[in-house]
């Protein structure tokens, strides 16, 4: 199997198998997509709390318990974002597939074009990639590595705030709230952060669908195993 | 000559012999011996107090009226034997020609010394003619005075932030002092009005230690702003177990349930309210059952309603729509959805055709 070295777009067959996800790229991927799945509903009800309970304050902790959720989950979120920056260095090229997306090369760009004609219904076919494809990159580059990137500043600015000026966090974290300008606009950043994450989540769950009945290659398994199998040979 | 420390200690009743007394004593204290006592004794029958100009821009007074009601120290104290205050629009017994003479002999004897306490801010439209105070626009007398102080306090929030003269569309321009005064150290002490306690601790402090405060990123007092109201509200447990005030006449709002949701600003205020308290201590907007407004932080006024903890935010580009995160995050969704069913539609009849065509193609071949 010949494959484009920049792009990894297949070229000739025959077709084989490839390992493309590194096991700790898909523990990244299960852990995130885990934690994510705690902070968007612990997040949206510290935004918008549940109905107000009764009783005495000291029998119950709901709020405080639906925040320690949240935080737990987010500090996990980084620790394994971190680990994941750490593994764009040492581990395979695919590893660093969405972190430093080919920009530089034209066969690059001739593959986003080429892939955003066929999502457009311009183009019968669309080529077979070992990995993420082009827009695939530039897409998972643009709107989730940025997003988290900022959501976890953001959030990290906020959970800053509670220490006040002038403790550990707030001389880490407090440029956050400087940079925004006020408290409140670093919350609403936050917030709107969340909804974003989810119109991704919506999008990717779309997409990893409809590539992997449409396109040449497997995509629902491969975050399991991380082995690529295709289907068909490149249309010539 | 004005008046000094030893000065004043005598008029108060205090002998000389007491006087030297109380330098031993806090030199020995301060481990410092015979020499120290000298020194203190020296410092204290020399050093002037220092002289206060306090100008008054666009504004409403309520800061004056706050500082005036100032429990610890008293208002009084600080006026007539700490500071010198030597001029005050508001509090000050001259007017008129004699007001503005001492303005400028305080500037001129004091030159580099005094200390410039600014109340309101300058509006710049139009030359600054929306601010006209003995004759002049206010933005040149503020420039005016600036110029020779040691340092500048900003009270209040329209000195600050720009506060409610400054709100969207800010017809004339109403600009905070630090971003017309950029030479000198501005200490900003937000509130609409400060905390009474606050103000005349910042006044104390200066004189005290003869230096300003430590300041926080913004500019304002740490010892003062570093806290949330939020984080030391006696209420805090409320928001913790999950207890709130869902509407102004429910059974929550008379046990006194967090304010979260109907609008209280606590999460997002750095303020000392939940723990100095107004009045003496007597109370604080949350203690009478409202939520904060945020009257400290910059931009309270363009942030919404008062009664929604979420911003009114204008969605870029689509002229005057404006809604909260939750119902623009929400209407994306439901956009983004439309958008994939859409897709997922066409996809699926392009499939089915190819299939046909395929199909066909292959009856042909056989």
């Amino acid at each position: 199997m010949r494959v484009e070295r920049v792009t990894g777009r297949v070229l000739s067959g025959p077709m084989e198998d490839v390992y493309v996800y590194e096991a700790p790229v898909r523990l990244w991927h299960w852990i995130t997509a885990f934690c994510i799945c705690a902070l968007v509903p612990t997040g949206y009800l510290i935004g918008a709390p549940l109905p107000s309970i009764g009783g005495e304050a000291t029998a119950s902790f709901l709020m405080g318990w639906i925040r320690t959720v949240h935080f737990v989950a987010a500090m996990l979120l980084i620790v394994m974002f971190v680990l994941r920056l750490y593994w764009v260095f040492v581990g395979n090229h695919h590893a660093r597939a969405i972190f430093i997306p080919a920009v530089w090369s034209g066969a690059w760009w001739k593959g986003v074009i080429g892939q955003a004609k066929y999502y457009l219904f311009l183009q019968e076919h669309s080529d077979n990639y070992v990995g993420h494809n082009p827009l695939a990159q530039m897409a998972m580059f643009a709107n989730f590595l940025v997003a988290l990137v900022v959501i976890i500043v953001t959030g990290l600015g906020l959970y800053a705030q509670a220490y006040g000026w002038g403790s550990g966090w707030m001389n880490a974290f407090g440029w956050v709230t400087t940079l925004f300008g006020t408290p409140q606009a670093v919350r609403t950043a936050h917030h709107l952060m969340m909804w974003y994450m989810l119109l991704f989540i919506m999008i990717h769950f779309y997409m990893v669908i409809r590539e992997d009945i449409m396109s040449g290659g497997t995509v629902f398994g491969v975050m399991g195993s991380g082995i690529r199998m295709f289907k068909r040979e490149p249309k010539p | 000559m004005i008046e000094t420390y030893y000065d004043l200690m005598r008029r108060q009743g205090i002998s000389r012999r007491s006087f030297l007394k109380f330098c031993s004593l806090t030199a020995a204290s301060l481990g410092l011996g015979d020499a120290g006592a000298q020194q203190i004794a020296q410092a204290m029958q020399t050093k002037p107090r220092t002289p206060v100009i306090w100008l008054h821009g666009l504004e409403c007074t309520c800061c004056t009226e706050s500082f005036i009601r100032s429990a610890h120290p008293l208002a009084k104290d600080v006026v007539l034997s700490m500071i010198s205050l030597d001029y005050d629009d508001t509090l000050m017994a001259a007017a008129g020609h004699q007001a503005e003479q001492a303005l400028e002999d305080t500037i001129k004897k004091y030159k580099g010394n005094y200390i410039l306490a600014v109340e309101g801010n300058p509006p710049l439209a139009d030359d600054g003619i929306y601010c006209i105070p003995g004759g002049k626009p206010f933005v040149d007398k503020l420039r005016h005075v600036a110029k020779d102080a040691k340092a500048i306090v900003s009270w209040g929030s329209c000195a600050s932030w720009g506060c409610v003269q400054a709100a969207k569309p800010n017809p004339t321009r109403a600009t905070p002092v630090h971003k017309v005064i950029t030479d000198k150290p501005i200490i900003k002490v937000p509130g609409c009005p400060p905390i009474a306690e606050v103000m005349t601790g910042v006044v104390t402090y200066i004189l005290t230690f003869d230096r300003l405060p430590d300041l926080d990123a913004q500019g304002r007092p740490k010892m003062f702003y570093s806290q949330r109201i939020h984080d030391k509200c006696y209420r805090r447990p409320h928001f913790d177990a999950g207890q709130f005030v869902e509407h102004f006449d429910d059974a929550g709002a008379r046990q006194g349930y967090c304010l979260y949701k109907v609008g209280c600003k606590g999460p997002t205020t750095y303020n000392a309210c939940s723990t100095v308290r107004w009045n003496e201590g007597t109370s604080f907007p949350i203690q009478s059952g409202h939520g904060c407004i945020g009257c400290s932080e910059d931009d309270f006024w363009d942030k919404g309603s008062f009664y929604d903890h979420l911003t009114t935010i204008k969605v870029p580009g689509l002229g005057g729509a404006e809604g909260t995160a939750d119902k623009i995050g929400l209407t994306a969704a439901v956009g983004v959805g439309a958008a994939i069913a859409a897709h997922a539609a066409v996809s699926a009849i392009k499939q089915a055709r190819s299939k046909t065509r395929n199909d066909k193609v292959s009856e042909v071949e056989k």
